[in-house]
């Protein structure tokens, strides 16, 4: 086991480099500088001055001797500043949003979790009944609707017309003034909305999935065999079939980390969350290179050792890959 | 109606909060290094300039109190304004004015504005309370460029600026103190109650950063905010309730902006002059404003605001009118040989692609309906959209495109060389439609060096009598700007400049505070 986590744990390392250098490249193709935000279409910029804004940002060098510029500051955990007006370091500008994204993503999987594997086991076990139709298309509604759309709808009738619940942001005008019971309270109820939307969204893929998964399972022989030894209908499912069902949701589940990270620029926008998806989203449009290797580099130890957590978690609960 | 029409308005009184709302986050409050609306929006309160605009976009004077002209035009001398304070109490000298004007030629600071202040020749400090500068040759918006932010020299001098604490807590010397700012959620500012002009009535200025329209816009009905831009869409159509006229004002005026439809002058097609005033007579402009801007917005002749003093009303105008552009076509040799609609010559079909940037709708929708026009009377339009970035870098910068749409956002200051001069043509300059005209060339540098107005009237006149007559660009529309402010504030005075040029004496009666202090 161990040596398998170790090989597993050095295999990241060439892999990350190969990210970052693919990410680099990528995004340095992309036309367009940071620059340009500042001097494009600006009547009052020349071109001398533009050219002396491209070497303060180091952008006349040779692509090679910036990624390895990049790269020496990186493995000293230096991701360098922001090349967007403020030059603020990189690693504050996340850091600072990360919790925010992270906690409401985590919010909505936990809802979206509690909420989709009773939908889905429900639905596998009483197939064709009316409660598995009526999730068909209400799960399948979910799916289709647009969540902005949604999300607006929602805003305008619980806190425009309603007026019970706040619209956007995170926090009250009177916060800091709030004890900290009211402090709780009053961040709650600007959740509401935004992890309803994230959830709403991600429900219908997850139950979804969890239904053809039982599906499957229940299909088994060993069920069958189960159910021939007597065994309550409650035992066969919850002991025996649930158990093998939810394996492949482990990984699905270390696939979702990186969204944990670059979190949802749509409902991030819709609902004024200073969050990682609309840090990422606005540092791509300005072609904040720091800014952007930062995230992805983020996104990818993040992705690798949600990978890696799933792997193990998987090898834990099926002995046939501990000891392959 | 106020209800205050016909009796005498309560005295102002200090207190409430104005909360704004902002589509983006400030980058940086020095506003040296800055260049987004959102940081000048909030610079504007804390900061001042020796000079500014007053409401009816005359020059007044800010810090400076008053100013000379050397005869020669080449010499101006500030006379500062004794007594004014830093927020933080240090006072405010000529030391400071200096220590900004080096800043901006620093060759170490990225700043996108050192252009203008590299003309000086010579920056000094007389006294502490007098200024002066030279120049090496007249520069008529060389007084404007002095409206600039003056930063403070104590807590700046000697310090990397990109790591300085005033990037995001600054000290300036405007009407409103800098309290707090949460980065991507919201920036509150507090009344400076000694401000040399008086204190400002409203006690605190909070901007709320929400980054979509429609979200600000329901903001705004809850009481979340209360003051934004409206879209055409918002003003005409969602606005016009009996509640929301209670609780609102809505304010209309023209915007320092203008639409147009560019042509590439090095593509062989558009070099007779009779293409370009035939395509300007095809287009309907009161169409395009009625369907794309809801009519909020009026017929563009020229690069100038209508009504504002550079302005000439008395240009060639092109009305609406499909037949006589058919006739200049024809006149120009372009006619239907091959009976398929499209007008050709030397069998060629007359036929180009209109390109503009992506998440501009207004832009999107008048290619559509230019396109349909121009097919009315032969002419084969294709559009293409791309993303901003790639926009300039793939077709305007290098010169690939065959037409364009976009807009500019008129300087009070109608100084337009950047844009319109034959030297400004080379790859990433301004005049990337590649306009060249040796009459305007001479009447724009004349109009940059002479300070009188009336004689620079006299180039501008001309300069736009030129453009019209050419059309390098079918001039569009002008925008109306559309803000809306909740109605407990008083005291607005809407005039040329907008309605914050006199924010410091906005005022809510005390019966209809909302937020206590």
């Amino acid at each position: 086991m161990l040596n398998y986590l170790a090989r597993r744990f050095l295999m990241m390392i060439p892999l990350l480099i190969g990210i970052t250098l693919i990410s680099f490249v990528v995004i340095h193709l992309a036309p367009g500088e940071p620059t340009d935000m500042q001097t494009q279409l600006n009547p009052e910029v020349s071109t001398e001055l533009r050219n002396r804004l491209r070497d303060q940002y180091g952008l006349d060098k040779p692509l090679v001797v910036q990624y390895g510029e990049w790269l020496g500051r990186f493995v000293r955990l230096d991701f360098g500043n922001s090349f967007s007006q403020d030059r603020r370091p990189v690693l504050d500008k996340i850091v600072e949003r990360l919790p925010i994204t992270i906690s409401i993503n985590l919010l909505s999987i936990v809802a979206i979790l509690a909420t989709a594997i009773p939908i889905g086991i429900y639905s596998a076990t009483h197939r064709g009944s009316l409660f598995d139709r009526m999730t068909t298309i209400l799960v399948f509604i979910g799916f289709a609707a647009p969540s902005f759309w949604l999300a607006l709808l929602l805003m305008d009738f619980f806190g425009v017309r309603l007026g019970v619940l706040p619209i956007a942001g995170l926090k009250s005008l009177d916060y800091d003034s709030l004890s900290s019971v009211g402090k709780v309270m009053d961040l709650g109820r600007h959740l509401i909305l935004p992890v309803f939307i994230s959830t709403f969204g991600g429900l219908a893929g997850f139950s979804r999935y969890m239904r053809s998964n039982m599906l499957e399972v229940i299909r088994q022989d060993y069920i069958l065999t189960a159910r021939a030894k007597g065994l309550s209908e409650q035992t066969v499912i919850y002991r025996h079939a649930l158990r093998n069902a939810l394996l492949p949701v482990i990984t699905i589940l270390g696939l979702s980390v990186p969204g944990l990270i670059g979190g949802s620029v749509i409902f991030e926008t819709i609902f004024a969350i200073p969050g990682m998806g609309k840090l990422f989203y606005d540092g791509v449009m300005m072609r904040d290179y720091p800014l952007i290797m930062g995230i992805l580099v983020m996104g990818a130890i993040l992705t690798l050792i949600g990978n890696l957590l799933a792997d193990l978690c998987y090898a834990f609960a099926d002995p046939r890959i501990r000891n392959r | 109606m106020p209800p205050s029409a016909n009796q005498p308005a309560a005295p102002p009184v200090h207190g409430d909060t104005m909360i704004s709302g902002m589509i983006g986050d400030a980058s940086n409050l020095l506003p040296v290094l800055s260049s987004d609306s959102a940081s000048s929006e909030v610079s504007e309160l804390v900061y001042n300039g020796l000079v500014r605009y007053d409401k009816n976009l005359k020059l007044e004077g800010e810090l400076a109190k008053s100013w000379e002209i050397s005869p020669d035009n080449l010499t101006i001398t500030f006379h500062l304004r004794p007594g004014v304070k830093w927020h933080d109490g240090t006072p405010f000298t000529a030391d400071d004015v200096l220590f900004t004007y080096q800043l901006l030629v620093d060759p170490l600071v990225p700043t996108a504005y050192a252009d203008r202040y590299k003309l000086v020749t010579r920056a000094e400090v007389l006294d502490p309370l007098t200024f002066r500068v030279q120049y090496a040759k007249p520069l008529a918006s060389a007084l404007i460029s002095w409206g600039f932010s003056i930063h403070p020299r104590h807590l700046l001098a000697g310090q990397d600026l990109s790591k300085s604490p005033l990037a995001s807590a600054p000290v300036g010397t405007g009407p409103y103190r800098f309290k707090e700012w949460k980065r991507g959620e919201k920036m509150v500012l507090e009344a400076n109650r000694d401000y040399w002009e008086g204190a400002p009535y409203i006690d605190r200025v909070v901007y709320r950063v929400i980054p979509d329209e429609s979200t600000m816009f329901l903001e705004l009905q809850a009481g979340g905010v209360d003051q934004m831009g409206l879209t055409p869409i918002q003003y005409a159509r969602q606005t016009d309730t009996a509640t929301f006229k209670r609780q609102f004002s809505k304010y209309r005026y023209p915007s320092f902006a203008y639409t147009y439809l560019g042509y590439n002058l090095k593509n062989p097609l558009f070099q007779d002059k009779r293409v370009r005033q035939a395509l300007s007579f095809a287009i309907n402009k009161q169409e395009l404003i009625d369907g794309v801007l809801l009519g909020l917005g009026q017929e563009a002749t020229g690069p100038y605001k209508p009504g504002t003093w550079p302005n000439n009303p008395n240009v060639k105008k092109y009305p609406f009118d499909p037949t006589q552009a058919k006739k200049l076509l024809a006149e120009a040799g372009w006619s239907d040989r091959n009976g398929d609609g499209i007008v050709d010559k030397d069998g060629r079909p007359l036929a180009f692609t209109i390109v503009t940037n992506q998440g501009n709708e207004a832009r999107i929708k008048s290619a559509e309906i230019i396109q349909r026009r121009l097919h009315d009377v032969g002419v084969d339009v294709k559009i293409r959209v791309i993303e901003w970035a790639s926009f300039l870098k793939e077709f305007i910068n290098p010169g690939k495109f065959e037409a364009t749409i976009l807009g500019w956002s008129v300087p009070i200051d109608p100084d337009s060389y950047n844009v319109w001069h034959s030297s400004k043509t080379r790859p990433g300059e301004l005049n990337f439609i590649g306009f060249k005209n040796a009459e305007v060339d001479t009447l724009l540098e004349k109009g940059r060096e002479t300070l009188d107005e009336a004689q620079r009237k006299k180039y501008y006149d001309r300069f736009q009598e030129i453009l019209a007559e050419e059309q390098p660009y079918t001039f569009l529309y002008v925008p109306d700007a559309l803000p809306v402010v909740a109605a407990r504030f008083k005291g607005i005075e809407p005039a040329a400049a907008g309605i914050m040029h006199d924010f410091i004496k906005w005022h809510v009666p005390k019966d209809e505070w909302k937020y206590a202090q």
